[in-house]
């Protein structure tokens, strides 16, 4: 009897031992997708390094560094990153034959950072037809925070609409009966943004705003619209325009004496390339919002972070500028995506690249702004939705506020 | 003083004069074509045949403009404007009111003819560099007027629109891109046989006679103004046809697909084919399409670099384009024969 029970035992016990083992075995099992072996992830991109938007071609520049850095460090989980970047000359068509070059020829895991919302919108279809990721897009439409109808597709930075959206919550909270002017690009960036500003007031919407202009980026300058804006007597002007837009407006607000409160979108907000221009006199006090910390900022100069990006330029991307928001973007979306193949472990399949994407627990990369964190969910798709307020004083910007969030979906 | 400037223009055609016989190929190696052209696909990859298929697609929209330049003489750079048209035509058509795509191409093709038509009436009035001004106009306003507020609910505005792509009639056997490749194959060769049967007729005599010394054609009798018009339209329906098939292929237009950039490209693509050459269309296809990417994979900072750098070598070093390499090798062999 008690051998039969100790044999019992240690049979039972022999398979415990096989199952955990075995059971061990399979967790460690590698899986991997076209794309990704047991040396090497291959990693599409799409960049426009020819044609209208080759200034954002420095972002393809700094991945293929960062990655560089990445690598010479012996790579993640043991496998070297090979970075593939094709030109499409920001030309959809382009875009296209390129996505599928290399997802068919080169036969990646998945493309990443992808730029333009046109290049975007023309491969998103083929895209999540092949299942294979299109992972964080650079682009900020609204549009791709759509895990129901498009699995395979997710952005990164915060949209246009979470960004207006918080304006809106800040002028309800200060200014709730506010005679609101807009001024906007006539594309789908400002359209995008207009409609996040409406939604976010809600009902009050066609109360409070009182005025609304759109100018062409043909046009030589806004001053025109800036001036018309001012006689209908609103008092907070809502400014959605490009660097060079921004500047004019800036300018000549301050020239007509308009004493509204300025709004400036995150798009126009570079203290290099807009506030300095227009003059630091001509924009005291306006109201913007960021989640990425500005390089030229002086608050940041002893700053972990801030240090580690520079260190980052020096030595493995010296010919990048460091004033260039692009190569910060750059930087902190690699920074994501490493982190991402960190958690898929040895499972490289597109849908575990996916499902580990959508997991992004409180994840930082040092270049955000304190307190805002990258946060996604089967459901949320928009993996940066957190801005900080900012008002414009002396001869920089100042945070304000708490990290305020404006989760919208598709 | 306007007058004078006119005599300068069309004394001296900037269009080198192509008899018609040598604008097309001989029986034998127009067969030895075909037959590389439907095998292709049953051997390579579908991203291959997708790229074969744009092949053909631009290959139809510089025989258009070759019909234009090499065939009446007139320059155009505003072929971009009418390929977008064929293009939103079909898009538009599929997309918003469920029409067969097959069945937007002719609509394309007519739409487009009366455009180009209509355009060549105010363009009659120039020539030369003026009238590659005027059509640059119309490549430049393009995008433009497809961002127009009142299209957007057909048009989609910037976001563009997104086409569906077709599957393979009666259940055949074949993917969607091997089955749209024959389909553009099928149009291609079609148009190809047209044109030149077109160039070959008396509208085609009269509009090479308008190409060599305009005066001298009124002077026979040539109604100079109808045929400038007509080669108008008629390049431009051909392009259009050609947007319709890019739209259908790509699965997607957007008025950023349509800048003045394709225009240029396709200017390119008739100058290294071969102005007045049809066949060399498909070679002239072949460079815009494949170059650029050869200079991608030589040099990603300088593609643009590398790229100009090829194009300058192909206009030093064969001037006439793929034609004169053609010409070159009939040679060769009717030397070696011989012997």
């Amino acid at each position: 009897m008690l051998v039969i029970a100790t044999r019992l035992a240690i049979a039972s016990t022999a398979l415990v031992l096989f199952a955990a083992a075995s059971g061990g075995a399979l967790a460690a099992d590698k899986k991997y997708d076209t794309g990704a072996t047991d040396t090497e992830i291959k990693i599409g991109n799409i960049m426009p390094y020819s044609g209208p938007a080759s200034a954002y071609g420095v972002i393809g520049k700094t991945e293929q560094a960062y990655f560089n850095k990445i690598n010479a460090a012996g790579g993640i989980n043991g496998r070297k990153i090979n970075f593939v970047s094709y030109d499409d000359g920001y030309s959809p068509p382009k875009t296209v034959e390129q996505a599928r070059k290399l997802v068919e020829s080169d036969e990646v895991l998945f493309i990443f950072n992808s730029l333009g919302t046109p290049p975007n919108s023309a491969i998103q279809k083929y895209m999540n037809s092949k299942k294979v990721p299109q992972l964080f897009v650079a682009t900020g439409a609204t549009k791709w925070n759509d895990p129901k109808d498009f699995p395979w597709t997710m952005g990164w930075q915060p949209s246009y609409q979470s960004e207006s959206h918080i304006y809106a919550k800040y002028l309800l909270k200060e200014k709730p009966d506010a005679k609101i002017a807009v001024l906007y690009q006539n594309d789908d960036y400002g359209k995008d943004y207009l409609k996040g500003l409406k939604d976010g007031l809600g009902a009050k919407a066609a109360s409070m705003i009182i005025a609304e202009e759109s100018y062409e980026t043909t046009e030589p300058t806004v001053d025109n619209h800036v001036v018309k804006l001012k006689s209908t007597g609103a008092d907070v002007f809502v400014d959605i325009t490009t660097p060079k837009f921004a500047a004019q407006a800036i300018k000549k607000v301050a020239e007509i004496d308009w004493k509204a409160l300025h709004i400036l979108n995150n798009v126009g907000a570079s203290l290099g390339s807009v506030i300095k221009p227009a003059g630091f006199e001509n924009a005291q006090g306006i109201v913007s919002a960021a989640y990425l910390k500005d390089v030229s900022d002086p608050q940041w100069d002893n700053d972990a972070g801030m240090k580690q990006f520079l260190d980052f330029l020096a030595k493995d991307f010296p010919e990048g500028n460091k004033l260039d928001a692009s190569t910060v973007v750059g930087y902190a979306v690699s920074q994501t995506l490493v982190q991402v193949l960190k958690q898929c472990g040895d499972d490289l399949t597109r849908g575990n690249i996916m499902k580990q994407a959508a997991n992004l627990k409180d994840f930082r990369t040092e270049m955000l702004l304190p307190g805002i964190t990258i946060n996604t969910s089967a459901t949320d798709f928009a993996p940066i939705s957190q801005l900080q307020l900012m008002r414009f004083k002396g001869e920089r910007w100042e945070l304000f506020g708490d990290v305020i969030s404006g989760d919208v979906g598709g | 003083m306007s007058a004078a400037v006119e005599e300068v223009v069309t004394e001296a055609p900037a269009v080198e004069a192509v008899p018609k016989r040598a604008m097309t190929l001989g029986t034998g190696t127009s067969l030895v074509v075909l037959a590389l052209l439907i095998l292709a696909p049953l051997v390579v990859k579908n991203f291959v045949i997708f790229q074969l298929t744009m092949l053909l697609v631009y290959g139809l929209a510089v025989l258009a403009l070759n019909i234009l330049t090499g065939g009446s003489g007139q320059f155009s750079l505003g072929q971009s404007a009418f390929y977008a048209v064929g293009a939103y035509t079909s898009a538009v058509l599929m997309e918003q009111y469920n029409v067969n795509y097959a069945l937007t191409l002719p609509i394309s093709g007519i739409l487009c003819f009366a455009v180009g038509f209509l355009f060549g009436q105010p363009a009659l009035r120039l020539s030369g560099v003026y009238l590659a001004l005027a059509t640059f106009a119309l490549a430049t306003a393009m995008p433009q007027l497809l961002k127009l507020n009142f299209l957007e609910p057909w048009t989609g505005g910037v976001q563009g629109l997104v086409v569906t792509k077709p599957d393979a009639p009666f259940g055949l056997p074949m993917s969607q891109d091997m089955w749209l490749y024959y389909f553009t194959l099928a149009i291609t060769i079609a148009i190809y046989v047209g044109a030149v049967n077109l160039l070959r007729s008396r509208s085609g005599r009269a509009f090479m006679a308008i190409r060599d010394n305009e005066i001298a054609a009124s002077a026979m009798g040539i109604d100079v103004a109808l045929y400038k018009t007509l080669a108008f339209g008629v390049s431009a329906g051909i392009t259009g046809i050609a947007g319709s098939l890019g739209a259908i292929v790509v699965q997607f237009v957007a008025p950023d697909s349509y800048t003045i950039g394709l225009a240029i490209q396709l200017f390119l693509g008739m100058v290294v084919g071969g102005v007045g050459w049809l066949p060399g269309s498909i070679v002239g296809a072949a460079f815009i399409i494949f170059v650029p990417n050869m200079a991608e994979n030589i040099s990603k900072g300088l593609s643009g670099a590398v790229f100009g750098v090829l194009l300058f070598l192909v206009i030093f070093v064969v001037p006439h384009g793929a034609r004169q390499v053609a010409i070159f090798c009939q040679q060769t062999v009717a030397k070696f024969r011989k012997r």
